[in-house]
């Protein structure tokens, strides 16, 4: 066992925690979470990879490095606009749920298609 | 057993530990703090993996930014987190929990059996480097090798930023972006947004320069400037702009139009698109990278505050 493969597999089980927290959690801001921390087991996982394959005095392979510094970015731009989305449901309702049975007040707005 | 790979099974521990409170604890406040708490444990992983370039950007983005935009969002929708008691089942959860089980002993079978030695394009990387008048293979990559992808990153970010402006009522459309502040301007906050900035900004800068020869970098310098921008405006000592500024909108296009500018003169000047001509690639990666900087602290500062939502006093 040595560190990249220890990191390996830690990245393997954050991602089974972000996947059930994902599901598990009822509120959409618990489920952006969760899903940042599988992209942050993603990232890691790549993050191994880009460690194995240190050559030529380099720490790491660059290419990979360069590609999560970009994922990171991109993951970032991402959970804003979740957020932004998630606020803005909320400035509409007052109330921010994926609950499966509407309350009474919001069945009477939106009808269901019969 | 080494102490290196004592230090890694603790650190490694550790993060398990903090993510699952994170998914766990009740309270979503106490989730996005356990969130802030995990990315910054996880940039410790990557100095241990040797990635430089990418604990500077997690610490920065995913611990920092991430933090600030989860933090503004849970304290504004306190209330609402609060009522929601109802829980999945024992069913949803089992089935849950086997799912992810599944999906972890997968992704641990194919860590176990990784391909060595491990393909790398390492010395790839390194045979060009010269060619590039960069000395750090990171951003060679990024601006070289690559750019590209760097060039279509920017634009993401750019186009996450339209949708969330997009969200804004119709009446403030055009208007400024706000922080929840409740800034007393004699308070500690107040304080250190008066003294931190200069160092912050000095920080973020050389963080930016030094990145074509040693670890850093325009995103990880970006972050920090865009950090400290933000922290006078939470502080209530300054605005953000309205939206509508004709100079905001033209420093946000600015980086990626210039980056396109010089990435289709290549097939002019060095026979392809995104080639730079011999012994000019240095001074044009700056040139990238010098007119991507404002737009991407405008950017990623704006996305942290949001829709627009309150209009600019006449």
């Amino acid at each position: 066992m040595n560190g990249p493969t220890l990191f390996g597999l830690c990245a393997a089980a954050l991602i089974g925690f972000g996947l059930y927290g994902l599901i598990v959690n009822p509120q959409p801001l618990r489920k952006i979470i969760g899903f940042n921390i599988i992209g942050s087991g993603v990232f890691l996982l790549f993050g191994t990879i880009a460690r194995r394959g240190a050559a030529v005095g380099m720490g790491g392979d660059p290419v990979p490095q360069a590609l999560l510094i970009t994922g990171i970015v991109v993951a970032f731009s991402a959970t804003a606009l979740a957020v932004a989305l998630l606020l803005r449901l909320f400035d509409e309702g007052g109330v921010v749920t994926l609950a499966s049975e509407a309350s009474p007040t919001e069945a009477k707005a939106d009808p269901p298609d019969a | 057993m080494t102490l290196a790979l004592a230090v890694d099974i603790g650190l490694a521990l550790l993060i398990l530990a903090m993510a699952a409170w994170t998914i766990a604890v009740r309270d979503t406040f106490a989730s996005v703090i356990g969130f802030v708490t995990y990315g910054l444990l996880l940039t410790l992983v990557w100095v241990r993996l040797a990635l430089p370039d990418v604990a500077l950007t997690e610490a920065a983005m995913g611990g920092g930014l991430t933090g600030a935009l989860l933090i503004g969002a849970a304290a504004r929708l306190r209330r609402t987190e609060a009522t929601v008691r109802e829980r999945p089942g024992v069913l949803t959860r089992t089935l849950a929990a086997v799912l992810s089980a599944t999906v972890t002993a997968a992704l641990s079978f194919c860590v176990l059996n990784l391909p060595d030695p491990a393909p790398t394009l390492a010395p790839a990387a390194a045979a060009k480097l010269g060619s590039t008048g960069v000395g750090n293979p990171v951003t060679a990559v990024l601006l070289a090798y690559r750019s590209m992808d760097t060039l279509l990153e920017a634009i993401v970010v750019l186009i996450a930023l339209f949708g969330v402006w997009s969200l804004a009522h119709d009446r403030f459309w055009g208007g400024c972006p706000q922080l929840r502040t409740h800034a007393d301007s004699e308070g500690i906050l107040a304080y250190f947004a008066r003294i931190l900035p200069p160092i912050g900004i000095i920080v973020g800068v050389y963080i930016f320069w030094i990145g074509a020869d040693f670890p850093g970098g325009k995103f990880q310098g970006a972050t920090i400037l865009a950090a400290m921008w933000l922290l006078v405006i939470g502080a209530g000592l300054a605005y953000l702009p309205p939206i509508s500024r004709i100079w905001l909108r033209i420093l946000l296009v600015a980086g990626p139009l210039v980056f396109i500018v010089i990435g289709f003169a290549g097939l002019v000047t060095a026979g392809a698109v995104f080639a730079y001509p011999d012994g000019f690639a240095k001074p044009l990666i700056l040139a990238i990278e010098i007119a991507l900087m404002p737009t991407l602290v405008l950017a990623l500062a704006l996305l942290v505050a949001g829709a627009p939502q309150r209009m600019p006093p006449q």
